[in-house]
């Protein structure tokens, strides 16, 4: 209970998928080999904790912002340019995030400040402009960011694949660096997960909320909302930073795709509705979720796109291209704001009620 | 507070000027800092066409936003939509395209463009009637459900019509310049600032002088009381909403012959522009919407000119600076 901060997934069912997901995520190097799981499994890691981050922002404060993946980009390219520039060591590691990680907070500081004293309407607007000139900036300043090809690096000794821990004869399973790394991907998102958790149940989290539920009355009551609100910003904005780092050291690379463009907010968007505002708990669901479609559900689109121009039916393979997943996950999104506001998590605590996030205004 | 008889004229409001000194003020700023008169006449003209493209595109979100208090964030699928829908007019008249013919090129850009509002507009209809009626009120929802049919869309068009850049070549009459002296400007440019006063021209006698016009104003200062006068106001939403649809599909049209190219993908980065004039000129005002395009536009094409590094961030420059100086825009709209 007390990792939990008190507040327990609340449901037989969640509880039990949650296991599940977490079991399967720890076990992964030993349960389905190849290098695809892998890769499955640590970027579910690295978005859970992410998503988890705006859920902070989406479901606890109300406000949009459509900036977290620069902050995000942020914490990939600081570590990847400092590995890059200083070789791979650990003090270059130790830079990026040290670099990294208040510069993304000052940023959210100052939109914060800027814009979260209007509506909320406006933040989502501002944040999306401002996030756009990022991206754009990334991609042009390339004698530091690699431009459109992006940075790829070295990681420190021990962390590379080729860095055998514990050899195969011992217990018929390799440890080597690549999956030291996964479980540094692991515990810090877990860590990273459980302290949004403190967060967001601590009597700051309740401010938050009743900013979310009436801003008018949260402000009569005294507290000053733009500070929290900023501060929630400024926090989202650490542990975004904090995913990018763990991204780019899964991937030794920092790119505008891997982490800066406007689809990867769109997914993030996505996620967090899927799984649930305001669980947090959610984050972790709708990551799964996700990430598993976008990596097994296009294969499976693949065989019925196949399927059905065989058939000779028309649009339908187009509609069912493997490059169209997005486009059925846009739909679900759809359906599940209007339909489950609350999310998977939401359903399994509440049954058919929909207390969540989004009925107030 | 002085007594009014019945008999007086109502008191006019106080004309708030600065904002409309603001680009004409940047503009004669930048005479000495271009230096030749020729390229400041070329790049104003540009400027101004621009805006005008970035108006038209702009107007029906700002209106729907002052109207409905509803933010469409997928405002920009209509701009997408509505340039492939041109395409599909030009593809099988490609010929008459190419006739150097001002009369046979309008022939075919004409139906074009009224096809594209049609179908944005009808558009525009479904995504109301489907996506922001249940939503109605809720600012968080509808980010969402409009950032849901953004994507849809977005990969509808993908689906439809392949993941490729189709180009929109302008009509042969519509190319070159025309030259006056020593300045040049470009001849679509011309068309486009044309289309785009005779759009702000026409949004502005309907608002201002008709009856129409009266209602959606009156609905935007206080819907409840037009409502409670008898007046059908979700109708009258309804046909915002199609118009702003529709005038956004021409937007798309004049923009996809401007770049010469359509591609789904130039939604999003319109959408970021849009947003930019909206906030700028303050959410839900068209005088304002119209300034903050013109103004967008020269800061895009006086810094491309002079900084061409800056002109990647110089959109956010300005609108922090228009912010600093009013934190609502440059016309805020009273009720909000």
């Amino acid at each position: 209970m007390m990792i939990l901060s008190g507040d327990p997934p609340r449901s037989r069912v969640l509880t039990l998928v949650l296991v599940v997901i977490i079991l399967a995520l720890a076990a992964t190097p030993f349960l389905f080999p190849g290098a695809k799981a892998l890769n499955v499994a640590a970027k579910i890691c690295v978005f859970a904790a992410l998503v988890a981050s705006y859920d902070l922002l989406l479901g606890y404060t109300g406000s949009v912002s459509f900036a977290h993946t620069m902050f995000y980009g942020i914490g990939s390219y600081a570590i990847a340019i400092a590995l890059y520039g200083m070789g791979p060591n650990w003090a270059a590691v130790a830079t990026g995030i040290v670099v990294g990680l208040p510069l993304a907070a000052l940023l959210a500081l100052a939109i914060g400040l800027f814009s979260l004293r209007v509506a909320a309407i406006f933040f989502a607007m501002i944040t999306l402009a401002v996030a756009s000139a990022f991206q754009v900036l990334a991609s042009q300043l390339s004698w530091l960011t690699g431009g459109e090809d992006g940075r790829s690096f070295q990681l420190p000794e021990l962390l590379r694949p080729g860095t055998v821990l514990i050899s195969k004869n011992m217990f018929g399973f390799e440890i080597n660096g690549r999956i030291l790394t996964f479980y540094l991907v692991f515990a810090v998102s877990a860590m990273m997960i459980l302290a949004l958790l403190r967060v967001v149940n601590s009597p700051f989290g309740r401010v938050l909320q009743a900013i979310r539920e009436n801003r008018f009355r949260a402000e009569a009551l005294g507290f000053r909302t733009v500070f929290h609100l900023t501060y929630a910003n400024c926090l989202a904005a650490l542990v975004a930073a904090g995913a990018g780092v763990l991204n780019a050291l899964w991937l030794r690379y920092a790119g505008p795709d891997t982490s800066l463009s406007f689809s990867i907010m769109l997914d993030i968007l996505l996620m967090v509705v899927i799984g649930g505002m305001g669980t947090i708990y959610g984050a972790i669901i709708g990551a799964t979720i996700f990430i598993l479609a976008q990596n097994y559900l296009q294969s499976l689109m693949g065989v019925a796109s196949k399927a059905a121009s065989e058939a000779g039916l028309p649009l339908l393979p187009g509609l069912l291209h493997p490059d169209r997943w997005l486009l059925w996950l846009g739909l679900l999104f759809i359906a599940s704001v209007y339909f489950f506001p609350s999310g998977v998590v939401g359903r399994l605590r509440h049954g058919g009620g929909d207390k969540g996030v989004g009925t107030s205004h | 507070m002085t007594e009014l008889a019945a008999s007086d004229p109502l008191p006019k409001p106080k004309r708030d000027i600065a904002p409309i000194l603001l680009p004409i003020a940047l503009a004669l700023l930048m005479i000495p800092l271009i230096g030749s008169t020729s390229s400041w006449l070329t790049l104003t003209a540009a400027s101004l066409a621009m805006g005008m493209m970035i108006f038209i595109m702009a107007s029906g979100l700002t209106l729907v936003f002052g109207l409905m208090d509803v933010l469409n964030f997928g405002h920009g699928a209509f701009i997408a939509v509505g340039a492939y829908i041109a395409t599909l007019v030009f593809a099988p008249f490609a010929a008459s395209v190419q006739a150097d013919s001002l009369l046979v090129n309008l022939a075919v850009l004409a139906p074009a463009a009224l096809l594209s509002m049609a179908v944005s507009g009808a558009l525009g209809l479904v995504v109301e009637r489907v996506l922001i009626l249940p939503v109605y009120g809720q600012h968080l929802k509808q980010i969402l459900m409009t950032t849901g049919g953004l994507i849809v869309a977005e990969q509808t068009l993908y689906a439809l019509w392949g993941p490729q850049i189709i180009p929109m070549p302008l009509p042969a009459s519509l190319r070159g310049s025309f030259i006056l002296g020593d300045v040049a400007i470009a001849k679509y440019r011309v068309l486009a600032m044309f289309i785009g006063l005779a759009v702000f021209i026409a949004i502005q006698l309907v608002l201002n002088r008709t009856k129409l016009g009266l209602l959606i104003r009156a609905g935007v200062e206080n819907r409840e009381m037009v409502e409670a006068l008898g007046y059908r106001i979700r109708r009258l939403f309804l046909g915002v909403f199609m118009t702003g649809s529709a005038l956004a599909g021409l937007g798309g049209v004049m923009w996809a012959l401007y770049r010469e190219q359509v591609h789904a993908s130039m939604s999003d980065e319109l959408t970021v522009l849009i947003f930019v004039v909206v906030i700028i000129g303050g959410l839900g005002s068209i005088g304002g919407c119209f300034i903050g395009a013109i103004l967008v536009a020269m800061v895009a094409n006086y810094g491309g000119f002079l900084v061409p590094k800056l002109a990647l961030v110089s959109n956010i420059l300005l609108m922090v600076a228009i912010l600093m100086w009013r934190p609502r825009g440059l016309y805020a709209v009273t009720s909000r």
